[in-house]
């Protein structure tokens, strides 16, 4: 089985660059999709049309990012029940924070151009330790701003491979799926990349009032510090 | 990238499934080419296959070749070396940035020295009736300053030998002085157009239909001959709508 992770901000693009690269996949490989959101997602019925297996997993209030994470093996036990050999994961990605990708997998995170020569920098371990990285609605921004954000995008990822995509005519997508038809196998035993988000404290567990005095656990003040408040 | 001799595209099929009649064709650097046809033709599709140096793994299956082979992988997906530039009219200036702060930064990424920027500047100038400064922020820009930039941008900085232009000339920009800056030094220019003063500034053009290359026509003496009267005309048009702009009367037409 291959593991395929795609992360990236809402809306970027990444279930329209998938579609296109599911069609060339299909060619000759059986590729199937699980697609994590928070609350809501409408994903699976635009992958349904592409007839191949499809699964919607929601978080809802517990961070995407780590329920992606805790039910990785599910999704792949999922895919070999449905004959697949590559499974596709699209995740939610809602913070700059993300750092969905286990070591075995192939790590794609995809960018919209349109978010400014700055956001490849914000962007921390969901950019940085991608290996693939699909810079997505190039049509609307001028040349030169393309330019630039891919500078950036080196800046902050040097290793990467930078895909220039177009979720709407397709271009790109038969370089994306070159790669995934390239890559090994993912194996048995994953660990991830980079640590995921933080979040131990009262807050986590449904504490509604705001004033400081109102938590415990692992916490960080806006100058920085950490400390841990509890027993 | 920058020896770049010919560019050849191979024909594939059109929307049917239908090889199409082009079965090939090479441009050498210093031509412009135009792209004809009606909407949903497949003018825009065949700039995305020349764009991704497409290797009979797009829908079209058209395979384009530089200096008659196959560009090597590197070139294909190292965006540094790949060296195309595109421009069109729905592309827009998003950073939250002034233009000369914006320039310096494309400079520098491009290893251009310090006084590139203003180069840029002055060049955009030449494009547009509106001036553009230094200090403007880029986002406030107008349709026709933002093209000016951008085709001056690629002129000076990007520097790619090869260039895709969709559909400028509604752009708001003095489109033939920015054809041919795009032009100059030896570039390879594919222009998509239904302007008939650019369709003319090419030595030939590829009709395109149902998304198929279905003939290439090359510029009769007859067209050239035209040219002069069509630029009149064309620049006669821009006058009027120059008073129109302005909040003039045209109650009298005198065409040349
Ligand atoms: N102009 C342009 N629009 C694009 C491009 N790629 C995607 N879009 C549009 O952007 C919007 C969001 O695209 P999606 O593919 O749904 O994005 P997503 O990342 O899957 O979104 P979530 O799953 O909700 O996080 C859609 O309206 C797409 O049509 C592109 O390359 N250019
Ligand atoms: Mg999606
Ligand atoms: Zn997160």
């Amino acid at each position: 089985m291959k593991l395929v992770v795609i992360a990236g901000t809402p809306g970027s693009g990444k279930t329209s660059v998938l579609m296109h690269v599911i069609k060339l996949l299909k060619k000759t490989t059986s590729p199937c999709v699980v697609k994590v959101d928070c609350l809501w997602t409408d994903d699976d019925k635009r992958f349904d049309r592409l007839n191949i297996p499809v699964r919607v997993g929601l978080s809802k209030d517990m961070c995407p990012d780590h329920f992606a994470i805790y039910n990785t093996d599910d999704m792949l036990e999922w895919a070999t029940r449905n004959n697949a050999d590559i499974l596709l994961n699209e995740t939610a990605g809602l913070c700059l924070r993300c750092a969905p990708y286990p070591d075995g997998c192939l790590a794609v995170c995809v960018i919209d151009v349109t978010t400014g020569p700055n956001t490849p920098l914000k962007v921390g371990p969901l950019l940085t330790t991608a290996d693939v990285i699909v810079a997505t609605k190039g049509d609307i921004v001028s040349q030169a701003e393309r330019e630039v954000f891919r500078e950036r995008i080196i800046e902050a990822n040097p290793h990467s491979r930078i895909i220039e995509a177009n979720g709407l005519s397709g271009q790109g997508a038969a370089e994306l799926t070159r790669i995934i038809l390239d890559m090994p196998a993912t194996g048995a035993d994953l660990s991830l990349r980079h640590n995921a988000p933080l979040a131990i404290c009262t807050l986590c567990t449904g504490e509604m009032h705001v004033s400081k005095r109102y938590h415990m656990g692992v916490l960080r003040h806006i100058d920085g510090s950490m400390e841990y408040k509890g027993e | 990238m920058k020896l770049i001799q010919e560019l050849t595209i191979i024909g594939g099929i059109d929307k049917s499934g239908i090889k199409e009649e082009i079965e090939k064709i090479s441009i050498s650097p210093g031509e412009i080419i135009g792209v004809v046809g009606p909407t949903g033709s497949g003018k825009s599709t065949l700039i995305c296959d020349i764009e991704q140096l497409a290797q009979a793994d797009t829908p079209t299956g058209r395979t384009i070749l530089i200096n008659g082979v196959a560009p090597g992988q590197e070139i294909r997906t190292d965006p540094r070396k790949k060296c195309i530039a595109q421009l069109s009219q729905n592309m827009h200036f998003l950073a939250d940035m002034s233009v000369i702060e914006f320039l310096n930064m494309h400079a520098k990424s491009r290893n251009k020295n310090s006084n590139t920027a203003q180069r840029v500047i002055a060049m955009a100038n030449t494009l547009t009736g509106e001036p553009i400064y230094p200090e403007h922020q880029l986002t406030i820009l107008s349709g026709g300053q933002s093209r000016a930039l951008m085709a001056a941008d690629i002129a000076v900085i990007s520097d790619s030998p090869i260039v895709l232009i969709d559909e400028i000339e509604n752009a708001g920009i003095k489109k033939q002085e920015a054809l041919k800056l795009l032009a100059s030094e030896g570039k390879i220019v594919l222009v998509v157009t239904h302007d008939p003063v650019l369709a003319l500034m090419t030595k030939r053009r590829i009709v395109m239909k149902t998304g198929g290359m279905r003939q290439i026509i090359t510029k009769t003496t007859s067209e050239i001959g035209l040219w002069n009267k069509l630029v009149k005309i064309d620049n006669y048009m821009m006058s009027l709508r120059d008073t129109i702009r302005h909040g003039g009367l045209v109650e009298e037409v005198s065409v040349a």
